[in-house]
């Protein structure tokens, strides 16, 4: 930082206290003007909630903060926008029956015509070589035009501080590219961002200066351009990073799970269409099908699990039985479990106990009913196994599901399709939004699983998950399925080329990728 | 069928249809905003009882009305507290809501029954007011000509202003509004208010322009009828008239049926034709609404922000 | 200091059962207050109506009688409220299921039998749930909301029983008034039982309140109807046909709505009259909430408003407070209830107000 330039944003002892837990305590730092820095921790370590405080949207319990070297409130998001910080969050707040225009509208603060705001728009994107449709109606458009809008919101207000929520969660590797295009203009200019991410090969690539925290406290300041991402891996976690052991030299089996030219039509007006889905699973096989959300991962697993029926019965094979016209409880008693992405309200039942949920998927398998009465002592005892064996932090079987961290849920659920020892299992975004010691215990089940003999299907838009894990991956487009590849045979650029659907020129990938959304819907 | 019989036909459309006009504007900004509000059968009774009352105690038609559509706040605003604030089942907050204003109601209206106002009928000269032809213009009462500017202005407020933008927006997505920093809360609340003095409007149309007489229940399940008016309106103020209207031909029917001594169906058949229609819509509309594209997202869906 | 709402860990159990007490208790108290307020004698009124019935056993009948249809019907309501399935036309498919009964009777009146009133009783549960099945299939396949299709059909069912009595099945004894004929004595089950106090209604409602807890806390159609209610893509998931259950739990509700009316028409009415429909098939949307959805609370909650209503009754001639009461009094204690449900699951405390750093002027 030059001398005698104050700190654009600076930070100081603040701390904030929820129920049961102490989301941030004494955290101190500093961004420097036109610089880009990172905000890195774990699900969980308090990035987002002092993040929510920097933006207003919350106040701290102690500290305090200054702006450009005057100490400062900041009351509310509209006293943060009137500062000059703009905030792109990790779930967007955008209304998916309006247009472009007016979600930016709606987040303005001054009241501006329809045509001013619009040639204010059109100034921002040109400026800085982003392509967006005002008058579009949100619902049609990808995730990643989606975070667009929300970036144009933050440049109109010229801002001085732009903090970026996890941006790249849900982007190809090129869209990421361009993101980080944007960004490095921005700092150019004289802006700083405040870069939260856990994505650490982002970080050494975009940001200059990066403060570490972990569980709430700050545990470490670096420049990431002079660390790698192992180091700061494990500054973030605290520990030495396990790397996950496989068998060397294993043998794959059989197949075991075969599709077949699986289609679906289109579901309601924002699904998406499965196309000619064909691939197979080996037994003691670990499958990765790659992709950015919206791509057809939900349908996909729900034409597997059964919750969907396929047109044919061949469509989906397990071993020799066919799976097609099966529901999901026929499916399970042949040997075929899944798991979908949605933790709360699909995979469980929050407002169910522990064992309650064990019944929702297990009863067939494992015999808890009987003549159609609930076997309440077995559920108990298969729901204190899974707990006991995977290592739930929950009190009982008769905890409530919403009561445990997503973590120990997610551990909870994989525990309790797993120990059905299923010939297939099914997975879709295993360790989204879990802390990375659970995540590293639910990857170990997997590879275990595995080494036992039964063929897994992992559907994760982490990359870096299904390289570590996975024997033969593909990439999952529009609904399409792209040729198989061979971890370890085949680069990141080609995976992230395949996720955007055209083989070849990397600018035209991000920009064909919203004409086939858009001409698909 | 003389010119006559069509005139005085449609004078009566029109004045059966306005209350369901009313009721049904103000709970499709209700619904729009994102909550259901299924009170104002109500709502619309207190406002009757109110406006009756205070007619009678002031014999001023103006205050009476004013004062129908503040009891329609208070009770909307009863709702309000307990769905917003307090964050109750919605489906029950407002059941309750109508049986406690049929109860309310039948409580006060007891010292008025069989009591009589004067009926509030047109403010335009005589003449004009009970023209043989003039009088489908300008024979009703005040509350039919407020009814079709209320929907314009409805109409206009939403998808011409800001604040019927923020309101919108509040609808489809509780949450990011919120993130945005708009007081969810308040907007509904202010749309609740909204629907209730308009519901309290409508009832008072009854009980002091169609039969300003006191009876129990005069409103028949109208009240139920607007909000099946919301749904078959695909929430857009638009299609509001027409299906008031639409309405309000059928209920025609029934009282034509009846004096006219037609004998080949039953009188109750035309009763239930208004209410039968509604089922037949409703299921007609359903069917088209594939993924409930037309209803605001958040309908119904109690508002719960986390941090 | 402020007043917050703070979330629970998980839903407290003593607040389930002391929320509708409370409710209750609270009631009785702004009912004091409100009469007194209106000059009658406040607190008289409140122990008229509600502890009156209790205490005198010349009034046990009443209320044992007005209990029995409120109960089967929360009853049935409760598991379509688990399944978040909202029947608001009780009260037609009530209606339509003593019409339902009183066919048979029309059609049996010079038979002789034990089959003629289990029959009457089929019919009945029958027409209730065909009544049901109607808003049932439309929400299974159009989407359309139960809540306005059940409360139309109850409107037109009104209709049907007007339609009926006013024409094909008038009295012909009846010197035009419009009833049906007065069910013979193959027909009519009696008042009370072996001369106690208890309607035949209320043995069944009580039976069948056992037979609902069993099967909600035990089988599989139980953990099937609450996990459609709690979580429906998780119910699809587990394997569940989520239309189907949805189905299945509105035409429960139509068949104990149906079974209600039938019972009520044989063995207390003896006929059908224009004066049928009392408005069971609303209160009984209340009982079910303040019971919790919980087959032993539908039963209590049964029992109290049934002693509202009769002790409404007992008001009026006592303390000359008029006879629409009872429906406000039901609706306060639902809207207390539906207050304080926050209290189940969020605590309320006093909270410091939060340290404000000092603000010194922000740069902009």
């Amino acid at each position: 930082m030059a001398a005698g330039v104050p700190a654009r944003l600076m930070l100081n002892g603040i701390a904030k206290r929820f129920p049961g837990v102490l989301a941030n305590d004494n955290v101190s730092f500093s961004v420097a003007p036109g610089k880009i820095h990172a905000l890195l921790g774990e699900n969980g370590a308090g990035k987002s909630t002092l993040v929510k405080m920097i933006y207003g949207v919350m106040p701290p319990d102690a500290g305090s903060m200054s702006w450009n070297g005057a100490q400062v409130t900041v009351a509310s998001p509209r006293a943060a926008r009137k500062l000059g910080i703009g905030m792109v969050f990790q779930h967007f707040s955008l209304f998916e029956a309006l247009s472009v225009l007016e979600n930016i509208a709606l987040g303005l603060d001054t009241r501006i015509s329809q045509r001013d705001l619009e040639v204010e728009i059109r100034k921002v994107l040109d400026s800085y070589g982003l392509k967006l449709d005002p008058f579009r109606i949100v619902a049609t458009l990808s995730v990643g035009e989606r975070q667009r809008i929300e970036i144009v919101r933050a440049l109109l207000l010229d801002p001085q501080l732009l903090i970026m929520d996890e941006p790249t969660s849900v982007l190809t590797p090129q869209e990421v590219e361009q993101l980080f295009e944007t960004l490095r203009k921005l700092a150019a200019g004289g802006c700083s961002i405040l870069y939260i991410s856990h994505k650490l090969h982002e970080i050494v690539a975009l940001c200059e200066a990066a403060t570490i925290l972990r569980a709430g406290k700050v545990v470490a300041e670096c420049d990431p351009r002079r660390e790698t991402s192992k180091s700061m891996a494990e500054l973030m976690i605290g520990t030495k990073l396990m790397s996950i052991t496989k068998a060397p030299g294993r043998t794959l089996g059989a197949p075991k799970l075969a599709v077949q030219d699986l289609s679906l039509p289109r579901r309601g007006d924002f699904g998406v269409a499965l196309q000619d889905i064909s691939f197979r699973v080996r037994a003691g096989e670990i499958f990765g099908i790659a992709g950015v959300a919206g791509n057809g991962q939900n349908e996909l697993l729900e034409a597997l699990s059964g919750e969907i029926l396929s047109p044919m019965a061949g469509t989906i094979m397990l071993d020799a039985a066919a799976l097609g016209q099966l529901g999901p409880e026929a499916r399970r008693k042949a040997g075929l479990c899944a798991v979908p992405e949605e933790r709360n309200g699909h995979a469980a039942v929050g407002e169910f106990s522990l064992a309650d949920n064990a019944i929702l998927t297990a009863r067939g398998r494992l015999g808890l009913v009987r003549r159609g009465f609930i076997n309440a002592a077995k559920a108990r005892r298969y729901t204190e196994d899974i707990i006991k064996t995977f290592g739930v932090k929950a009190q009982g079987s008769g905890t409530l599901g919403g009561s445990l961290s997503g973590g120990n849920l997610q551990k909870f659920i994989m525990g309790r399709e797993i120990l059905q020892k299923p010939g297939v299992l099914v997975l879709s975004q295993p360790t989204w939004g879990v802390d990375a010691g659970a995540a590293a215990a639910i990857h170990q089940e997997i590879v275990d699983l595995a080494a036992a003999g039964s063929a897994v299907v992992v559907i994760s838009q982490d990359l870096d998950e299904l390289l570590s894990l996975c024997d033969t991956m593909v990439v999952i487009n529009l609904g399409r399925l792209s040729r198989e590849l061979t971890v370890g045979a085949v680069s990141i650029e080609d995976i992230g080329l395949l996720m955007g659907g055209v083989h070849g020129d990397p600018a035209a990938t991000v920009h064909m990728t919203e004409v086939l959304h858009a001409t698909a819907v | 069928m003389s010119i006559d019989f069509l005139i005085s036909a449609l004078v009566t459309i029109i004045g059966v249809s306005t209350p369901i006009l009313l009721a049904a504007t103000g709970e499709l900004v209700v619904e729009k905003s994102g909550v259901l509000n299924l009170g104002v059968e109500g709502m619309m009774l207190i406002g009757a009882i109110a406006g009756f009352a205070v007619t009678n105690a002031t014999f001023n038609p103006w205050a009476g009305l004013i004062c129908a559509a503040a009891a329609g706040v208070l009770a909307a605003s009863m709702f309000g507290v307990l769905v917003l604030t307090l964050g109750s089942n919605q489906v029950a907050t407002g059941l309750a809501l109508s049986i406690f204003g049929i109860g309310l109601s039948s409580l006060i209206g007891q010292a008025y029954e069989g009591t009589m106002n004067p009926p509030f009928g047109s403010i335009f000269p005589y003449e004009l007011a009970h023209h043989p032809y003039g009088k489908v213009l300008f024979g009703h009462s005040p509350l039919v000509y407020f009814a079709f500017v209320m929907v314009f202005a409805t109409s206009w407020f939403l998808n011409r202003t800001r604040a019927g933008l923020v309101l919108r927006a509040v609808g489809e997505n509780d949450l990011s509004a919120h993130s945005i920093g708009y007081s969810v809360v308040g907007v509904r609340f202010a749309a609740i208010a909204f629907g209730g003095a308009l519901a309290g409007l409508a009832g008072a149309y009854f009980s002091m322009v169609i039969t300003p007489i006191w009876a129990q229940q005069l409103t028949a399940g109208r009240g139920w009828i607007a909000l099946a008016l919301v749904v078959f309106a695909g929430w857009r103020a638009s299609r509001l008239i027409f299906g008031a209207y639409l309405f309000g031909f059928l209920m025609t029917l029934e009282l034509y049926a009846k004096a006219s001594g037609y004998h080949v169906m039953p009188s109750q058949f035309w009763a239930s034709m208004p209410y039968l229609m509604a089922v037949v819509v409703l299921a007609v509309i359903s069917a088209r609404d594939r993924g409930g594209s037309y209803a605001p997202a958040c309908l119904g869906r109690p508002f719960v922000p986390n941090g | 200091m402020r007043l917050r709402f703070e979330k629970r860990v998980a839903p407290s159990q003593f607040m389930q059962v002391a929320t509708p007490v409370a409710s209750v208790l609270l009631t009785m108290v702004i009912g004091a207050i409100l009469f007194e307020a209106l000059g009658y004698d406040g607190p008289r009124a409140v122990k008229e109506i509600f502890l009156t019935p209790i205490i005198e056993s010349y009034k046990w009948q009443d209320v044992a009688t007005r209990a029995a249809p409120l109960i089967l019907i929360g009853l049935g309501l409760s598991v379509g409220n688990r399944a978040k399935v909202w029947n608001i036309g009780a009260e037609g498919q009530y209606i339509i299921g003593a019409l339902s009964g009183a066919g048979v009777a029309y059609g049996t009146q010079s038979a002789q039998g034990l089959w003629i009133i289990p029959l009457m009783i089929l019919a009945g549960i029958v027409g209730g749930m065909a009544w049901a099945a109607i808003p049932a299939l439309l929400k299974v396949r159009f989407q359309v909301n139960e809540i306005l299709s059940s409360l139309m059909l109850t409107y037109v069912a009104l209709q049907v029983l007007s339609y009926l009595i006013t024409g094909p099945w008038k009295d012909p004894n009846g010197h035009n008034f419009p009833q049906t004929a007065p069910f013979t004595d193959a027909q009519l089950m009696p008042h009370t039982l072996f001369g106690t106090f208890i309607p035949p209604g209320l043995v069944v409602a009580f039976g069948l309140a056992l037979v609902f807890w069993l099967v909600i806390a035990k089988t599989t159609f139980g953990y099937q109807i609450r996990v459609v209610g709690a979580a429906p893509q998780a119910a699809r998931y587990g394997g569940f046909d989520a239309a189907q259950t949805v189905f299945l739990a509105m035409l429960i509700g139509g068949g104990t709505a149906g079974l209600a009316g039938i019972i009520e028409a044989s063995s207390q009415s003896g006929q059908i009259n224009l004066g049928f429909p009392s408005g069971y098939g609303f209160t009984a949307i209340i009982v079910s909430f303040l019971g919790r959805l919980h087959p032993v609370g539908v039963v209590i909650a049964g029992l109290l408003m049934a002693v509202s209503y009769v002790g409404g009754q007992v008001a009026q001639s006592a303390v000359h407070v008029p006879n629409a009461t009872a429906g406000i009094f039901q609706a306060t204690m639902l809207f207390l209830l539906l207050a304080s449900d926050k209290l189940v699951r969020y605590r309320l405390r006093l909270v410091r107000a939060p340290a404000k750093p000092i603000t010194a002027g922000a740069s902009a």
